[in-house]
């Protein structure tokens, strides 16, 4: 017979070496499909090395394929600690890439400096908005905003689509449903000449360590965890328990409304129907895979999206399915959730005592 | 029942367990056994919860289990079930045919194929299910297709009529009242042919008819041949209903007889014992009045009972206890006291001030100190730091932060201080809370209320499951604050705590609150159990 008792305090070393062993893991995991694939298995990973650091291209565009990532990444992990399930990534950044486009597309004009930070105050807004919803039928009528805020999606995009289709739609776009383009003033930077890495990264990076210091070193972070932990028990303590809710909900939604600016302001330049190839829900995988911790999330972020870009290259190259990618994702949550219960749990073996 | 004349030792398939010779011909004058617990031990930490109890139970016996919170019946039931590993003792059973086995501790699957039920105070039903499904549930091998459902009807409208209890098979148990889901509990353990059947608390949720023909269907079980085991602390229906009563208390089995010969008194005299080792109570200076409840009343909820016009004059300098067995009002006033509960009626007058309700800011910023009864479920976030619980109910306060940031440097000076001021022992003020011990997480609580020095103290079943040492720290540290000059609400099951520590006695009873002036064990115990003193 065999036991599972919990550790008594995983220890530092378990808690980051998990998502380290999981990522190498679903790595040396993903050498099984490759092999059903027919593709000689080290040239493969040879490939996807080389397709993420053989150039400054390759390394720049993962790091563009990162930046979303971090944002989605970090609604999730900032909700989730509130035991806020926020699944609705994927609408709320359709949500702030389109008031990006609204406010963006020539309804104001004025210098970079004023139109940058205003577009994306109205991405982050519409973006808050749309969790806002879900959390107050949570807090109001018990509604479960897995399924609220899951559902939104679909609503919202089939929403994105038919404005396309209609007041967003640019008149010059020969018949696509693409928005105008976002007028230049409002453009995120480029990094780098010729490269497609934009500001929005460095934003990324520099909202990660604001939500870290946000979580671990102040009142609100300890709040949000209380209430994460245990709600009673922050009641009873005289916190505010929904309106921390509905505060960590806004905030959440306005991070994934914020990757929608991001991708819209940054890299595309104007708004599609498929601007995210699911970035929302991609978060919450970065946000598992960093134990939803703000800085862990920024690595983890940019481990899949290396994976990403480097499958994407490799099957370009060896001619096996991109499908590969999401597959290795998959397998690297599923690594990192066993991972976890291992570091949380120890399994022992118990001799059944005999009867005396 | 006769026995065999030559035993022969084998294992039971399956169960692990050993058949042994019976050994009881010169107790073959008294009713045949069916259950023998046999000092059965179990210690949590440094609390003894079982501490060397016998229990005998006879075929066709119902016997009583009577004890407060936290005198180990629930322990002892758990050893029986096999849900806890006992640290001493032993469980023997007697079949139909005489033979005796003994169960081996820590297996569940034992106690079950030894045909022992149990129908806890707290359904264990599936409510989307049918009435029917429930029943099977967990009798049916996983992967059985042709589940063979008439014959399982058959044996249960047999033994619907039979038993007397009745159920409709078909509907969902969402749709059934309280009743008739412990109705189904009842059969659930039938269905299983138990022979020993455990009842905890059956009549908590009942109503007094409910209650009757639960009691009336249970006594022609027992004439057939079934075992009773009844857990309760309602005296009127133990002395009812019970053919004899065993009493348990602080882990120990202070007494047992035979319930014709009991009565109310020597009932609670051994419930609630009669020795003096807490040390001589101290007189309070009672002062100014701090808090007054007037005519706070709370409808009654399907979970708590309410609470009907209880007016309560709260004087600093001085410890008001209230007594009462659990499940009275208790939990409703102390949410009220706590701002988490806001009074259908009546008012509350604090500093002054009247108030319709309280909220939990409220209560603190009116000095109100409060140790919660569940004190892992509101009185600590398990997974936070020991610093920070203990300022979790201040964080607005300049030591604590500074414009939003939290001074950790300040916070650790505070939590070591407070640690080593109240001997709170742990791995570190930097460590999870979790890892305290109970009564360490009590210090905890108790320095995060004491070092604010509130007017007020809530203090709700201060040392429920405390050793005897921290349970003395905690009344200290209470009588200190009452000598600062605090007001101190004692909410108890242990009258024993009541006596030792408050300056006057409340006493609660359906939702309605009682002052007596006597500080005699029966008369109180009588006021407990809702009969005028």
């Amino acid at each position: 017979m065999i036991e599972i008792v919990p550790r008594e305090q995983p220890s530092r070393r378990l808690t980051t070496g998990v998502p380290l062993l999981a990522a190498i893991g679903s790595l040396l995991l993903a050498a099984i499909p490759l092999a059903f694939a027919g593709a000689p298995i080290f040239e493969a990973y040879g490939q996807m090395f080389t397709g993420v650091f053989g150039s400054l291209f390759s390394f720049t565009e993962m790091l563009t394929r990162a930046t979303p990532l971090i944002f989605t990444g970090l609604a999730a992990a900032v909700a989730f600690r509130a035991k806020l399930w926020n699944i609705g990534g994927e609408g709320q950044l359709y949500l702030g890439a389109m008031a990006a486009v609204w406010v963006g597309t020539g309804m104001i004009d004025g210098p970079p400096i004023l139109l940058v930070p205003v577009v994306l105050l109205a991405g982050a807004i519409a973006g808050g908005l749309g969790m806002l919803g879900p959390a107050l039928l949570k807090t109001r009528f018990g509604a479960d905003e897995v399924v609220t805020s899951l559902l939104l999606n679909f609503i919202i995009l089939i929403f994105v689509q038919m404005m396309l289709e209609g007041p967003l739609k640019d008149p010059m776009s020969l018949g696509w449903p693409q928005s105008e383009p976002i007028v230049d003033e409002a453009v995120l930077p480029q990094l780098i000449a010729k490269m497609r890495l934009h500001a929005g990264f460095l934003l990324a990076i520099g909202t990660a360590i604001i939500a870290h210091v946000i979580m671990a070193m102040t009142v609100w972070g300890l709040r949000i965890r209380a209430v994460g932990e245990n709600a009673a028990a922050a009641r009873h303590a005289g916190m505010p328990v929904k309106r921390i809710f509905l505060a960590v909900a806004f905030a959440s939604g306005a991070l994934a409304g914020i990757a929608g600016v991001s991708e819209v302001a940054g890299l595309k330049g104007y708004l599609t129907s498929d601007l995210s190839p699911g970035f929302g829900y991609t978060g919450i995988v970065v946000a598992m895979l960093a134990g939803l911790s703000p800085l862990g999330v920024v690595a983890a972020a940019l481990f899949i999206a290396s994976v990403f870009v480097g499958t994407d290259s490799m099957s370009r190259a060896m001619g096996v399915s991109s499908f590969l990618a999401d597959l290795t994702v998959s397998m690297s949550l599923i690594c990192v959730l066993l991972g976890g219960f291992f570091a949380r749990f120890r399994i022992r073996r118990v001799r059944t005592e005999d009867a005396a | 029942m006769a026995l065999p004349t030559t035993p022969v030792p084998h294992a039971l398939p399956g169960s692990g367990a050993t058949l042994l010779a019976s050994d009881n011909r010169h107790e073959m004058t008294k009713p045949s056994p069916v259950l023998s617990l046999r000092g059965m031990t179990k210690r949590f930490g440094s609390v003894l919860a079982a501490d060397h109890i016998d229990l005998e139970l006879a075929r066709g016996e119902v016997l009583a289990l009577l004890g407060e919170n936290g005198a180990g019946k629930t322990t002892l039931m758990n050893m029986l079930f096999g849900q806890y590993t006992a640290d001493a003792g032993s469980v023997h059973v007697w079949h139909e045919d005489g033979a005796e086995i003994i169960l081996p501790p820590g297996q569940p699957q034992a106690a079950i194929e030894a045909k022992i039920g149990m129908v806890h105070q707290h359904f264990t039903l599936a409510e989307n299910l049918s009435v029917i499904d429930n029943i099977l549930l967990g009798t049916e091998r996983l992967l059985h297709l042709n589940r063979n459902r008439r014959a399982a009807r058959a044996k249960l409208e047999a033994l619907m009529i039979h038993s007397g209890l009745e159920a409709p098979l078909d509907r969902k148990v969402r749709e059934l009242s309280v009743g008739e889901r412990q109705r189904v509990e009842i059969l659930k353990a039938l269905y299983r042919d138990v022979r020993i059947l455990v009842l905890d608390e059956p009549t908590a949720v009942l109503t007094p008819q409910e209650a009757d023909t639960l009691f009336a269907s249970v006594r022609s079980m027992v004439e057939n041949g079934l075992s009773v085991i009844f857990i309760s602390h309602k005296l009127r229906e133990v002395l009812a209903f019970s053919d004899r009563i065993a009493v348990l208390r602080h882990g120990k089995k202070t007494g047992e007889m035979v319930t014709a010969d009991a009565d109310t008194h020597s009932i609670i005299r051994m419930m609630i014992g009669e020795e003096h080792d807490m040390p001589e109570r101290t007189p309070g200076t009672p002062r100014d009045s701090v808090l007054k409840l007037d005519g706070v009343s709370i409808h009654p909820t399907r979970e708590t009972r309410g609470l009907s016009d209880v007016t309560l004059d709260l004087k600093g300098g001085e410890i008001v206890g209230i007594a009462g067995v659990s499940g009275n009002g208790q939990s409703a006033l102390a949410r009220v006291l706590s701002g988490l509960l806001a009074p259908n009626a009546g008012g509350i007058e604090i500093g002054g001030e009247r108030l319709a309700a309280l909220t939990p800011r409220a209560a603190l910023s009116h000095g109100i100190g409060r140790i919660p009864e569940d004190r892992h479920h509101d009185g600590i976030i398990s997974a936070l730091s020991v610093s920070e619980n203990l300022v979790i109910e201040r964080l607005g306060d300049a030591d604590v932060q500074r414009a939003g940031f939290l001074r950790r440097a300040s916070m650790a000076k505070n939590a070591e201080a407070l640690s080593a001021a109240y001997d709170v022992r742990g791995p570190g003020i930097h460590a999870r809370s979790a890892l305290l011990s109970g009564g360490n997480i009590q210090k905890l609580i108790l320095a995060r209320v004491l070092e604010t020095h509130p007017n007020v103290i809530l203090a709700n079943q201060p040392t429920r499951g405390l050793d005897f040492r921290a349970a003395a720290e905690v009344s200290r540290r209470l009588i200190a604050a009452r000598d600062a000059g605090a007001g101190v609400i004692l909410i108890s099951e242990d009258l024993d705590e009541v006596l030792s520590l408050a300056d006057r006695v409340l006493v609660m009873h359906a939702g309605e609150l009682t002052e007596t002036e006597s500080r005699d064990r029966a008369s109180i115990g009588q006021l407990m159990a809702g009969h005028a003193a």
